[in-house]
Formats: C-alpha cells, sequence, structure tokens
C-alpha cells in the first residue's frame, strides 16, 4: 500500500517543528514542504541577532542535509498559489502540483501593514524576514532619522535594532497611550519609556500617523494631531496579520479578523486539512510566539501517529529580549482590586519597577510585571501557574532577590516534578532531573542534547542549570571542572600540585600529573599557573610551544599575521622624550598607531621577524614590555588628580603608577585592571575594573571585581577611607586569592559572582583574614614582585629565543609573504580577511 | 605516492626545529608547517595556511592530542586539525593537507606531494 502524503505549507518556525516532531514519532508518511521563503527554516525568534553578527547559517534551525536524512522533499521558493479541495491537490508558484491525503498549513502571519497614505513609498520596511533584515541594514546605511510604528514587544527590537545600526535618532512612535500595551500597565510603561529614553531612543505614544511624506521616498511623519517628525526611514512594527489568504480562497472556514480557524486537534473546517502555529486561529485566538506553535505542532504530530493530545489555551507569558532592560509579564498581568490583591515595588533612581497581583486569600500568585529587573521571572511564572503556596508575606518575592548572591536554586525544589520549565520545547522539571539521574547527563550540553530544554528561546536556561546542580549535588556527586582529557584535577587542584611537586616546566607537569600529549586547553593554563608560582621567564626550559601564541612570540598575534607591539606607559604618564621615540619607531618599522583603552600607545602591524629589532629600540629608551599579551596586570588608568585638578584630593597619578609597576608581570588566570581617580568624579573609571581606587577626603576607597568588555559590572566597595600601605596590602592579599582559587580563563567579577557568599565573604577574607592566608599570600605576591624581570630584554639578549622570532626556518631573514595591508586615513591597516 | 618517488626538500637541521612545536618551512610559494612532535618522537608536515580564514598560521600553533589522535590548533580561533590526516577535528568540512616527513643524518626533508 502507498504510504499516505502530508503536504505542509509554509517551511518557518512552527512547520519544521511539526517535521521533526513527526520524525522523530514515525517514519511512514510521505512528508512534502512547500516553503515560499528562499532558506531552510530559521529562528525568527532571534532575528535581531542577525545584526549582531550571527548569519543566517547560525540562525538555521537544521542541517543542510537535515530534510534529506529525514526523507523529507523540501521546496523552497516555491510558494503554495492555489488548493483544490475536491481533487486534494496543491499547485505551486513554479507550475508544480502535488496530491496530499493530509494538509497542513504553517503558514504563520505576515507584518500588518496598516492603511496610511504614502505606505508604499521607498524606505518603509517590515520587520519579519531575513531578507527585510537586509534590505533595512542597505538603506540605514544613508539615514540619519528612522522611526518604528508600533510600540510593542517586536517594535521596540526593530527600535534596538536601527540604533545598533548606527541610527542615532531613531524614534518609535506608539497609538496607544502606553508602551507594550498587551504586556505591561501604565506605571511600568513610564518606567520603560525612561529607560528606553537613556538607550538613546524618542517616544511618542497617543499618536496617529496619517501620512507618510515624501517624494517617492519617505522624508517625515505626519501624525492627526498636526505635528510631524522627520524620518528617513520607517520600519512598521503594529502587529501581525495571520496568512489565511490560501485558505480563504479555497473556502476554508477563517475568522472575521483573520486567522484559520482550528478545533483542539488543529483541524480546519475541512477535515484533510490542519493549521498550526502563527495561522491558526483557536478559540478567537492567534498565538504570535513559538511555544505555543511548537505544542501545536506536537499535539498535530501525536495525533496523526493513532495518538490523542488536544491543544488547550496556552500562557502568554513573555520576555523581552531587549539587550539591557529587562522587561517581563506573566499570568494575569492586568487583573486589578477587588479581584486580587497587587502588591507594587518601585526604585525610580533604579529603574526598577514590579508588579505582582495575588489572589484576595493570600494564597497564591496570579500574573506580574517586572521592569528593570527580571531575575525573578521564571521563578515567578513557575510559582503562578503551578499554583504554589505563597510566604507568608508574599512582598518577598519582588523584594528578596536584590542583585548578587541570590539563593540559588532556593525556589526550584519547591516546584512539582510536572512544572513547565521550557517551554518552548514542553520539558518538564521531572524530564531535566531524570536526564540526571537516569540519563547520566552531567552537564548543561548533556542536558540540552538530551531534553532540548532551552534550544527554544532559551529564556529558560538558569532555571535549568540551578535544577542540573541541584540534582547532582544531591546526588552526592562533587561538580567538578576538570581541565580537559590530560589533566583529571580543576585550576585550583593543579595549582596547589604543581606548587607543593615544585615543578617548573610544561612538560615535566604533564608527566608528573598528567596524561597523553596535552592540548590548546592545559597548556596554556599550565603556563600561566607556573608563571604565577615561579614567575621565571615564560619562553625557558621548552614552555615557549605550551603558551598561547600571544604568549610565545610577547606580542598580540592580529588578523593577517602581524603582530601589535605596547609597551608599558606606567599611569598613563609619558614624556615627549619617549612620545618622540614611539613615532619614530613606528615610522621606522611602518606601524600603525593608536591610543588604546588603557591609556596607552599601541603598535600595530610587526612582522615576527621585526619584534626583537623594534623591541631593541624600545627598551634602549627606557621602555619595558606592556604585557597586552598575557593574562596578567594590563594597565592602571588614571586622572591627573590633585597635581593638576582643582577637585583632585591625592595624587592619583603617583600612586597609579606605584601600583602598575608593582604588579606588572604577574600571570594571573585572566587578565586584570585597574585604575585610580582622584576623587568621586572617577575620571579614571575605577569602578569598571577588576580592582579601582578612588581618592576620598581621608585616604582612599577600594573597589574590587568589576570589569567593561561584552558584561560590564560595576565593581564593588571592598573597603573605605584607607592609607597607601593598607590599600596596597588589601590588594595583595585580594590579587593572590584570585590567582590561586579563579578557574581558568575567569575574570574577577564571574570569580565573584561565583563565590558563596559573595563580596560579604570576600571582605571577611581580604580584611579580617578569616581564612588566616593573609600572611602567607603577601609573602608569596612579595617573592613574584622582586622576581620581575622585563620578558622583552630577556628575549632580545638570549640568541636561542631570539632565534624564534623569524618566519621561515629555512629562509630566515625573508618576511612572511602573504601578510598585506592597505592604506587607510594616512596610516595603514590589516587587509579584510581572505574568506569569510 | 611512494616515498621514493616524492620530491624531498630539505628543510632543516633537526636542532633547527622546534621541540613539540612547529617550525614553516618555505617552499617557493607555498609555505608548509613542519612539527617536531618529541614526546611522542613523531614528525609531522602539513600546509601552514589554517583554511579557516585562510591565514599563514598553523606552524604558530599549540600541537598535542585528542584521545590518541595528534593535533595542532590554530593560533587563530582554535580550529583544530589531525596531524595524520588533515581533517578538522572541530567539526568543520575543510581539511588541510598533510605531507610526508623523513630524517636522514640530522637533516628533516619534507616531501612535497602531498600525502593522499
Ligand atoms: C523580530 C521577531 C521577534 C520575535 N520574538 C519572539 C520572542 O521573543 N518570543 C516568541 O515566542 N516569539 C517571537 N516571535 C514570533 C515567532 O517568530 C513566531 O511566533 C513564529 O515564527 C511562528 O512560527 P510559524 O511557523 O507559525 O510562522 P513563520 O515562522 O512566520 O513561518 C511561516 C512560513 O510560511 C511561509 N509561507 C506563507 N505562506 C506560504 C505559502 N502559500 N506557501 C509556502 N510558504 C508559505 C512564510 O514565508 C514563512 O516562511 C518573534 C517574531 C519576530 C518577527
Ligand atoms: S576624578 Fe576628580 S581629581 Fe580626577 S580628574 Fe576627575 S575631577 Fe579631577
Ligand atoms: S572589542 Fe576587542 S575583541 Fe572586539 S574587535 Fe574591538 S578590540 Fe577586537
Ligand atoms: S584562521 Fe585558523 S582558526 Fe580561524
Amino acid at each position: 500500500m502507498k504510504e499516505p502524503q502530508i503536504i505542509v505549507i509554509g517551511n518557518g518556525m512552527v512547520g519544521y517543528k511539526f517535521c521533526e516532531k513527526l520524525r522523530s514519532k514515525t517514519s511512514s508518511f510521505n512528508l512534502i514542504v512547500f516553503g515560499e521563503e528562499p532558506r531552510r527554516a530559521y529562528d525568527r525568534v532571534h532575528l535581531s541577532e542577525y545584526f549582531n553578527g550571527k548569519t543566517a547559517d547560525d540562525l538555521s534551525l537544521s542541517t543542510e542535509n537535515w530534510y534529506q536524512e529525514q526523507n523529507i522533499t523540501l521546496f523552497l521558493n516555491n510558494p503554495v498559489v492555489k488548493i483544490d479541495r475536491e481533487q486534494q491537490k496543491v499547485y505551486t508558484g513554479n507550475g508544480l502540483d502535488y496530491t496530499y491525503d493530509i494538509l497542513v498549513f504553517a503558514t504563520g502571519s505576515g507584518a500588518f501593514v496598516p492603511n496610511i497614505p504614502g505606505i508604499e513609498k521607498e524606505g518603509v520596511f517590515v520587520y519579519r524576514t531575513i531578507e527585510d533584515l537586509d534590505l533595512i541594514s542597505a538603506y540605514a546605511k544613508k539615514a540619519k532619522t528612522a522611526s518604528v510604528i508600533g510600540g510593542g514587544l517586536l517594535g521596540l527590537e526593530a527600535a534596538k535594532a536601527l540604533i545598533d545600526l548606527g541610527i542615532d535618532k531613531t524614534n518609535i512612535i506608539e497609538f496607544a497611550p502606553r508602551l507594550m500595551p498587551r504586556q505591561i500597565d501604565a506605571a511600568g510603561s513610564d518606567m520603560l519609556k525612561s529607560k528606553l529614553t537613556d538607550l538613546g531612543l524618542q517616544i511618542h505614544l497617543n499618536k496617529n500617523t496619517s501620512n507618510i511624506e515624501g517624494e517617492g521616498k519617505i522624508t517625515a511623519l505626519k501624525f492627526s494631531d498636526d505635528t510631524s517628525l522627520e524620518a528617513d526611514m520607517l520600519v512598521i512594527s503594529a502587529g501581525i496579520k495571520p496568512r489565511d489568504e490560501l485558505a480563504k480562497a479555497c473556502g476554508i472556514e477563517v475568522g472575521a479578523r483573520g486567522g484559520i480557524v482550528v478545533d483542539e486537534k488543529m483541524q480546519t473546517s475541512d477535515p484533510a486539512i490542519f493549521a498550526i502555529g502563527e495561522c491558526a486561529l483557536f478559540e478567537g485566538m492567534i498565538y504570535g510566539l513559538v511555544a505555543p506553535g511548537y505544542e501545536m505542532a506536537e499535539v498535530l504530530a501525536t495525533n496523526l501517529c493513532a495518538g490523542n493530545k488536544s491543544f488547550s489555551s496556552f500562557d502568554m507569558s513573555t520576555k523581552l529580549k531587549l539587550i539591557g532592560i529587562d522587561v517581563a509579564s506573566f499570568g494575569d498581568n492586568f487583573i486589578t482590586e477587588p479581584d486580587c490583591r497587587t502588591i507594587i515595588f518601585e526604585n525610580k533612581h533604579k529603574g526598577v519597577y514590579k508588579r505582582i497581583n495575588v489572589s484576595n486569600d493570600g494564597q497564591y500568585l496570579l500574573g506580574g510585571i517586572l521592569i528593570g529587573d527580571a531575575s525573578a521571572y521564571n521563578m515567578l511564572l513557575q510559582t503562578a501557574i503551578n499554583k504554589i503556596a505563597l510566604p507568608e508575606d508574599p512582598e518577598e518575592l519582588i523584594l528578596g532577590a536584590r542583585g548578587g548572591s541570590e539563593p540559588a536554586g532556593a525556589g526550584i525544589t519547591s516546584l512539582p516534578d510536572s512544572a513547565l520549565i521550557c517551554s518552548c520545547e514542553g520539558v518538564s522539571k521531572g524530564d531535566i532531573c531524570a536526564s540526571v539521574t537516569d540519563g547520566g547527563c552531567e552537564n548543561i550540553d548533556d542536558v540540552k542534547k538530551c531534553t532540548k530544554a532551552g534550544t527554544g528561546c532559551g529564556g529558560c536556561m538558569p532555571m535549568v542549570k540551578d535544577l542540573l546542580n541541584h540534582t547532582l549535588k544531591s546526588q552526592g556527586k562533587y561538580i567538578k571542572n576538570v581541565i580537559c582529557e590530560h589533566f583529571n584535577y580543576s585550576r585550583q587542584e593543579l595549582y596547589d600540585l604543581i606548587h607543593i611537586h615544585e615543578l617548573k616546566s610544561y612538560d615535566e607537569v604533564l608527566t608528573a600529573l598528567g596524561e597523553n600529549d596535552g592540548c590548546e586547553v592545559c597548556k596554556p593554563l599550565v603556563s600561566s599557573i607556573l608563571a604565577s608560582l615561579w614567575n621565571e621567564m615564560i619562553l625557558k626550559k621548552g614552555n615557549d610551544v605550551a603558551q598561547d601564541s600571544n604568549d610565545r612570540f610577547l606580542a598580540n598575534i592580529q588578523k593577517g599575521g602581524s603582530y601589535s607591539v605596547v609597551p608599558r606607559i606606567p599611569g598613563g604618564e609619558i614624556t615627549p622624550e619617549k612620545l618622540i621615540v614611539i613615532g619614530e619607531v613606528a615610522k621606522k618599522y611602518n606601524l600603525y598607531t593608536k591610543i588604546t583603552g588603557g591609556q596607552r600607545i599601541d603598535l600595530f602591524g610587526a612582522h615576527l621577524n621585526d619584534l626583537p629589532v623594534i623591541w631593541e629600540e624600545l627598551i634602549a629608551a627606557g621602555f619595558e614590555s606592556g604585557h597586552a599579551y598575557g593574562k596578567g596586570l594590563r594597565t592602571v588608568k588614571s586622572c591627573v588628580g590633585s597635581t593638576w585638578c582643582r577637585f583632585g584630593l591625592h595624587d592619583s597619578v603617583s600612586f597609579a603608577i606605584r601600583i602598575e609597576e608593582r604588579y606588572r608581570g604577574i600571570r594571573a588566570p585572566h587578565k586584570f585592571k585597574s585604575a585610580v581617580s582622584g576623587c568621586i568624579r572617577e575620571c579614571a573609571e575605577a569602578q569598571s575594573k577588576d580592582f579601582g581606587i578612588i581618592a576620598t577626603e581621608k585616604g582612599w576607597n577600594l573597589y574590587v571585581c568589576g570589569n567593561g568588555g561584552s558584561k560590564p559590572q560595576h565593581a564593588l566597595l571592598l573597603a573605605t577611607d584607607l592609607d597607601s600601605e593598607t590599600c596596597i596590602k588589601y590588594i595583595d592579599r585580594f590579587l593572590m586569592f584570585y590567582i590561586r582559587t579563579a578557574d581558568p580563563l575567569t575574570r574577577t567579577a564571574t570569580w565573584l559572582n561565583k563565590m558563596e557568599g559573595g563580596i560579604d565573604y570576600l571582605r571577611n577574607v581580604i580584611v579580617n583574614d578569616s581564612l588566616g592566608m593573609a600572611k602567607q599570600w603577601e609573602h608569596e605576591i612579595e617573592k613574584l614582585i622582586s622576581s620581575y624581570k622585563c620578558e622583552w630584554k630577556e628575549a632580545v639578549e638570549n640568541p636561542a629565543i631570539r632565534k624564534r622570532f623569524s618566519h621561515f626556518v629555512n629562509a630566515p631573514e625573508e618576511k612572511d609573504p602573504s601578510i598585506e595591508f592597505v592604506e587607510m586615513r594616512g596610516q595603514k591597516r590589516t587587509a579584510e580577511w581572505k574568506i569569510v | 605516492m611512494t616515498e621514493s618517488t616524492n620530491n624531498w626538500l630539505a628543510a632543516c637541521r633537526v636542532e633547527d626545529a622546534v621541540e613539540n612545536g612547529g617550525v614553516c618551512v618555505k617552499h617557493g610559494e607555498e609555505q608548509i608547517a613542519l612539527f617536531y612532535f618529541t614526546r611522542r618522537n613523531e614528525w609531522y608536515a602539513t600546509q601552514n595556511e589554517c583554511p579557516h580564514k585562510k591565514q599563514m598560521a598553523l606552524s604558530r600553533g599549540m600541537i598535542g592530542s585528542i584521545t590518541d589522535e595528534p593535533k595542532v590548533a590554530c593560533p587563530f580561533h582554535k580550529k583544530t586539525f589531525s596531524l595524520n590526516t588533515g581533517e578538522c577535528l572541530s567539526g568543520d568540512e575543510c581539511a588541510i593537507k598533510t605531507y610526508p616527513v623523513k630524517v636522514e643524518n640530522g637533516t628533516v626533508y619534507v616531501g612535497t606531494v602531498p600525502k593522499s
């Protein structure tokens, strides 16, 4: 007998998920998919990441061969244009026709475009597909002002994307009197508005666009109140419109305001035809989120395999993934008194607004809104969905989680096994715990693979992690971070072992404590420990080949294969004579020069062969290595302080120089930076550093564990009003504690975040010496400081090391001919990657 | 290609090679990375160009092993390649060419015709 044939119209997120679910249950059925877009289904939820460097391939939901492997016939760029229900046939844009036994609509929705005069003009876009984004980013290059119509979830996301594309003047136009009218209330909207304004967005509420002006292309927007606004481009994000045109044309029942009517089995008015995802209208409602769409796919796939599942109304809680601002709503967010009791917490200064709605008997959480801090979102959502009895003082729910040391996993134990943790993939708490207890999963990747939790929108990841750790612990499993297959130890264990056994080279360590031949993970890690412990020249004893390339050649390798040279300029203070030397060296060796963020000068584009001569000249002029290549102290930034500044309280430059010279060359698990400001105005940005110092009337305030980079974090105050000696003593202890205990490649901020007890614990260790280690650490760091030597000086003076700075072993004088530069603004820059 | 019929390029003396690391050998317009895996007492040679972003870099990469397979990691983005087969071990499709190596009287020779 011939297999029954299923045709799916639409290869979007839900159409794809349906194929995946069906094939995981059965290999019968001929499965044919028609997609209108030119590419395989991709992750529309994370579409905006396309602007942040993700490629279309990264976003793709499957590999190229997946459909073939699963025995699915996929047609792309080939929309279905007509359906003949009598004959059970579909006709496509490319002139194909196929018969079906079962037809599935997964046509999703398109952007709803209101009928404003001028909407057809050039420069008006929607925000739905990768092609839309390509058009937007091309057009944005010549635009100075932009507007987004629609202040909902998608509108805000689009507006943020426009800012990221470099359009400083981006406006949001919303018809309603508040932002995200379906998720948050007026007070929440006010708070969100002020936060968005800080990001550089202009918000216009209560605005009805009446006309789009411009000759052929948009130049301005006109509103019904006769005001207008300049705009070089416009993105429409005024809602979605289900793609039901095909269904309508063949006489299937559709809703008055759009959407293909389905019952709880996803069946349309034609028993052979089903609809799932954003095109389906269930009980008068379109579900514009992936999670319910995936659930529909699950219902249909199960029922086609003779199962029996029904779709019922779905939780529409959402968390906005805008970078930098937390916004979330869950459960019954708008219910008001007298139907419930409402608890509101507001902190205008910090921009936090939280509202929870509690049942009148105080027993259950009904819903809520979170702006500015949604860290409690997952837990609150679960508390509401699972009807978990509330504590006596429900306000603890929104006041409890105040920054840093959240009681990790405290709440998750109270959740029932049935609690749905990952709603995108429908994974329950029980599934996740079982993957650990029965499935043998030991890390987050295992759990993701085994249960699929966290592979959708990713919002549940923090909870999945907590559950994993909690389950591992409750099984008595010690959560150990072993380094790699060659060393069965954590970094800290290895550090102690190397210390006790007094091992001095990578090879000795591998022979004594490891197995096999090592790799690119353990080599730099062991080298860093060796350097932290003994502070010997890192290129001796055969250790050069166990260093990361940057450490191996004492310079940062740059795109194209050239290196950069960064001499140390302590505190950012430099004499005119030395500036001239840098300029002359740069000219002589044709180097690109740039001032770094750490107040020194970076010389780019040096050939490997030239490095020793360049350094010889710099050293002769009194410079030394800046260790920009090493995991160790980078710079100590400073402001001029009391020597010049009329506000300065102490001499911040002198103190910065003293500190930079004290800790230069010391290797650590990761790089670390510092700064000293001469007063509370903080011109040196000390609070963004691994340790930062700010002058006070009475001395210095010491801050620790801050960093810039991709996840900025403010440093926390460790101690106040210190004299210089005490300040240095605390930094000594702090650095040694960090060097000894941090995981590899962990900055101080992350190290602190993982520390049980947080900053209070750290303060106790450093200031009160609660571990009794202070004397030893001070002694150890003294040894490191006194053994400091400039690595570059040693390298140029040692013929064996110097010999390694040539590109060809059989033509030592020749430079790498493959390095190419191009000219830019009167200097050179490296040529682009030869491949993208 | 059998050993005897390959074109052998005298690359360097054993003592010029880097122990447990790589050097770069010039062969006309080509660049070949030569590795002296002292720990295993083995020699390997591969193309010097990393196929990922076409960087002349592999000779400056760290070598090591995964289970028992010898490998090199590109210093740029840490993609790893088998020194035996040239296959990319970081899940990418690209592979690198590998060349035979022999040592005679303290001189290291690289066969300039790649292993198939
Ligand atoms: C920018 C953006 C951000 C979002 N963020 C979130 C979020 O944070 N959380 C969340 O849950 N949801 C989010 N969504 C919504 C989510 O992407 C959708 O709910 C989901 O994509 C719906 O899946 P679908 O398969 O029903 O529709 P789609 O993914 O739109 O797929 C439908 C496909 O069918 C094709 N098609 C239509 N007609 C035909 C035809 N006649 N023949 C062939 N093919 C046809 C379409 O071209 C399309 O490829 C976001 C959406 C966007 C645009
Ligand atoms: S931090 Fe204070 S002392 Fe330093 S430059 Fe700024 S205002 Fe002057
Ligand atoms: S932010 Fe840092 S890593 Fe990124 S491009 Fe700039 S210099 Fe390179
Ligand atoms: S260039 Fe080699 S890994 Fe990217």
